[in-house]
């Protein structure tokens, strides 16, 4: 086999690695702690529709909720118990807001029920039911993106797959989950990647991984060995982040430069964390949905940093403890790795399905963000961008509100928000963050825009139906008027027609004016009914809540 | 002497007709500015302008009787935008149309409802569903929060209520007010 040349993508830097404090031991089983909550949202796309009551009980891979839309993702229990609440609660998100959960009781029995029948062999089943398996599975990415992975298996009509990456470049500082992983089941990781070539009907699968990892290189050959796959490559890549964001590893791998506003899809390929590969070959092969995820503890602010598989839904607080608690020093909590996470507001956040690292800092390494000073156009942020965007640009547009600018010329929407700008800027301008606040704003402005256009609509509709309305009645009016005095003119002026009577042409007079009597009659009897029976009204009110 | 004044005014006069049928010919209906002018108003159509809707402000704007600064639902932003467009100076919201408030939807207590349809009627959007003696209850997904249903109620069950934004609309603070916040002394910052 030749070796592979390998390309290096514009920008990107050496942040601390700070891998070592947590890669040395193998992944612990967390303990259950006494309460799960499970958020509804823990993908993109809709909220999974609750589908048990409170009090309920359920079992081990039972479905909690299920996927609704085709961009959604169903959830399971990790453990049988009883449903306490359906409530919100905080969720690891960085407004701090809250949001519908469900609560789960583990009753400590763990009993479990097949949630889907095992496919051991695989090959044998069509992709199509692959993919729903995979679905109703609740397989999501699992490095953080959360998208439902059955979306992606759909791929684009007309475009086949040729290649399927493993992306288990694990570039972010102190995230060590998808290592030891690699590390202890390079096998589920390498089947479910036989998995995908299946579904797509894909030709090579690549297998990513950066160089600061050789033991989950080496786990990675061997498990090879054994399969003696010829389809799969293991490639070892430079340490250099962010490898790991898709279009940079496929250029690093493939050395094509995916353009801008283009998905990697139209181009043939298809990413996958190493770890939304083991669960696609546990929903496939063993019928289990995803419960469960690998985290890594890490950090100055924990007494044993470490990876830990943890039932989906178990709060960071118990988490830590069970880990050995907190230094006393710990000032910060951040979910996510220190480049693309966010800090937390409060730990007794559940850990879910994004949740690929914990990291705790003690204050030595959280120190309070230095005041930002003016830029000094040097430049360091655009040598340093991954995508080759413009970031000085992007921030003076975002400031000056120009968010169409920063949209349309500076490819806003283009950052991968990796953070190199803000890392290295001279100056501590928080650029990443200008961006995603310019990123939501525009989001927001749309949804206001298609909010006023809607409002505008039903305002349009409402008056012309008042309009039109309006119309009705004056013709309506001018009709009776005509046939009025049609009608005069018809008869002997003589028979004293009432202003107000309405005329039925062609019917005698003296049986009209019968019936028009007769019909005042009955409108003033009923009219006097409703009036005595709304002065009773009001009287019987006051003396019930008197 | 003669050529050149008969080449002028043979000149104007071709010139002329040309602009004259060009007028006829590319004529614009309606009002091109006052589209524009209305794209940027909130859409309440609450009439705190003093106008009956967004559409009649922003052509009374278009006409040069309105100022720019008479729109409290869109606040300081539609100030900002509404000068942008017209190459206007920005200026601060007028205080007698009103302040700039925390976005809002109605919301009626369907106990003490009558079903009187007197909010029906006054909706500008067609928001509240309900029939005559039957309780009412307001589409918050079509709610402008506009208030012109609150006065006229005669039980007082309509209730402005703060839109509390759900995880999907929430948007990253900008680093400025991140700022604010910190020395507030208030957490959720990111690294």
């Amino acid at each position: 086999m030749t070796e592979r040349i390998l390309h290096r993508f514009p920008g990107g830097f050496h942040p601390e690695q700070h891998k070592s404090e947590s890669n040395a031991t193998p992944i612990r089983m967390a303990g259950m702690p006494a309460q799960l909550v499970i958020p509804l949202k823990q993908h993109i796309g809709a909220t999974a529709e609750v589908m048990v009551k409170v009090g309920e009980r359920v079992l081990r891979n039972q479905r909690l909720a299920k996927a609704d839309g085709y961009v959604s993702a169903p959830l399971h229990t990790p453990t049988s118990g009883v449903v306490t609440a359906i409530e919100e609660r905080a969720v690891p998100h960085p407004s701090g807001l809250y949001a519908p959960c469900i609560v789960l009781s583990p009753d400590g029995l763990d009993e479990a029920m097949q949630a889907f029948e095992p496919w051991a062999d695989f090959g044998s089943v069509s992709p199509l039911l692959l993919r729903e398996r995979v679905r109703d599975a609740g397989v999501v990415g699992l490095g953080g993106a959360v998208f439902p992975s059955a979306v992606k298996l759909a791929g684009t009509p007309g475009t086949p797959i040729h290649t399927v990456l493993l992306n288990g470049a694990e570039c972010e500082p102190y995230i060590t989950c998808d290592d030891r992983l690699m590390r202890e089941r390079a096998d589920e990781v390498l089947r479910g990647g036989q998995i995908l070539l299946h579904v797509l009907g894909a030709q090579t699968c690549l297998v990513g991984v950066e160089d600061n990892k050789p033991e989950a290189i080496a786990a990675l050959r061997a498990a090879l060995m054994a399969l003696g796959d010829a389809r799969f490559e293991i490639v070892p890549i430079p340490t250099l982040y962010p490898s790991g964001a898709e279009k940079q590893l496929i250029y690093i791998l493939t050395g094509e430069k995916i353009s801008r506003e283009r998905r990697v899809t139209e181009r043939g390929f298809l990413g996958h964390n190493v770890a939304t590969a083991a669960a696609i070959y546990r929903a496939v092969v063993l019928g289990e949905p995803v419960t469960r995820r690998v985290v890594t503890l890490t950090g100055s602010g924990v007494q044993a940093p470490g990876n830990w598989d943890v039932p989906l839904g178990m709060l960071a607080s118990d988490l830590i403890a069970q880990a050995g608690g907190y230094q006393p020093d710990v000032a910060r909590l951040v979910f996510g790795g220190p480049m693309g996470g966010f800090a937390l507001a409060t730990d007794e956040v559940p850990v879910t399905k994004a949740a690929n690292c914990l990291l705790a800092l003690a204050a030595k390494d959280a120190p309070v963000e230095p005041l930002p000073m003016p830029c000094i156009r040097c430049g360091k942020c655009a040598e340093g961008c991954p995508v080759e965007l413009q970031p000085q640009q992007m921030l003076w547009d975002a400031r000056a509100g120009d968010f169409e600018r920063a949209e349309k010329q500076d490819s806003l929407f283009e950052c991968i928000e990796c953070g190199i700008c803000s890392a290295v800027c001279p100056s501590h301008i928080p650029l990443v963050q200008y961006f995603r606040y310019a990123k939501t704003e525009i989001w927001q402005r749309e949804r206001e825009h298609e909010k006023s256009s809607l409002a505008r609509e039903r305002f349009e509709f409402r008056n012309t139906r008042i309009e039109r309305d309006k119309q009705e009645r004056e013709a309506m009016l001018a009709q009776k008027r005509a046939q009025l005095a049609a009608q005069k003119v018809s008869e002997s002026p003589a028979s004293g027609v009432s202003a107000g009577g309405v005329s039925v042409s062609g019917a005698a007079p003296d049986d009209k004016q019968r019936a028009i009597a007769e019909a005042m009659a009955r409108a003033k009897a009923r009219k006097e009914a409703a009036q005595a029976e709304k002065q009773a009204a009001p009287s019987q009110d006051e003396g019930t809540s008197a | 002497m003669l050529s050149a004044l008969l080449v002028f005014t043979l000149l104007a006069l071709v010139l002329g007709l040309l602009l004259g049928y060009a007028g006829q010919a590319f004529k614009v209906e309606g009002d091109p500015l006052a589209d524009k002018i209305d794209a940027l108003l909130p859409q309440t159509q609450c009439g705190q302008c003093s106008y009956p809707g967004c559409r009649p402000y922003a052509e009374a704007i278009a006409r040069g009787e309105a100022d720019i600064n008479q729109c409290p639902p869109g606040g300081e932003a539609t100030i900002k935008a509404l000068a942008d467009l017209l190459g206007v100076e920005a200026k601060p919201l007028s205080a007698e149309h009103g302040v700039e408030k925390p976005k809002s939807v109605a919301w009626i207590d369907e106990q003490v409802c009558i079903g009187c349809t007197l909010c029906i009627q006054a909706c500008p959007v067609d928001a509240i569903l309900g029939a005559p003696k039957l309780m009412h209850t307001v589409i918050v997904d079509e709610c402008t929060g506009c208030e012109l249903c609150v006065a006229p109620c005669p039980v007082d069950c309509i209730y402005m209520l703060p839109l509390v934004p759900a995880l999907e609309q929430w948007r990253w603070p900008s680093p400025e007010e991140r700022l604010e916040i910190a020395e507030t002394g208030r957490v959720g910052e990111t690294l």
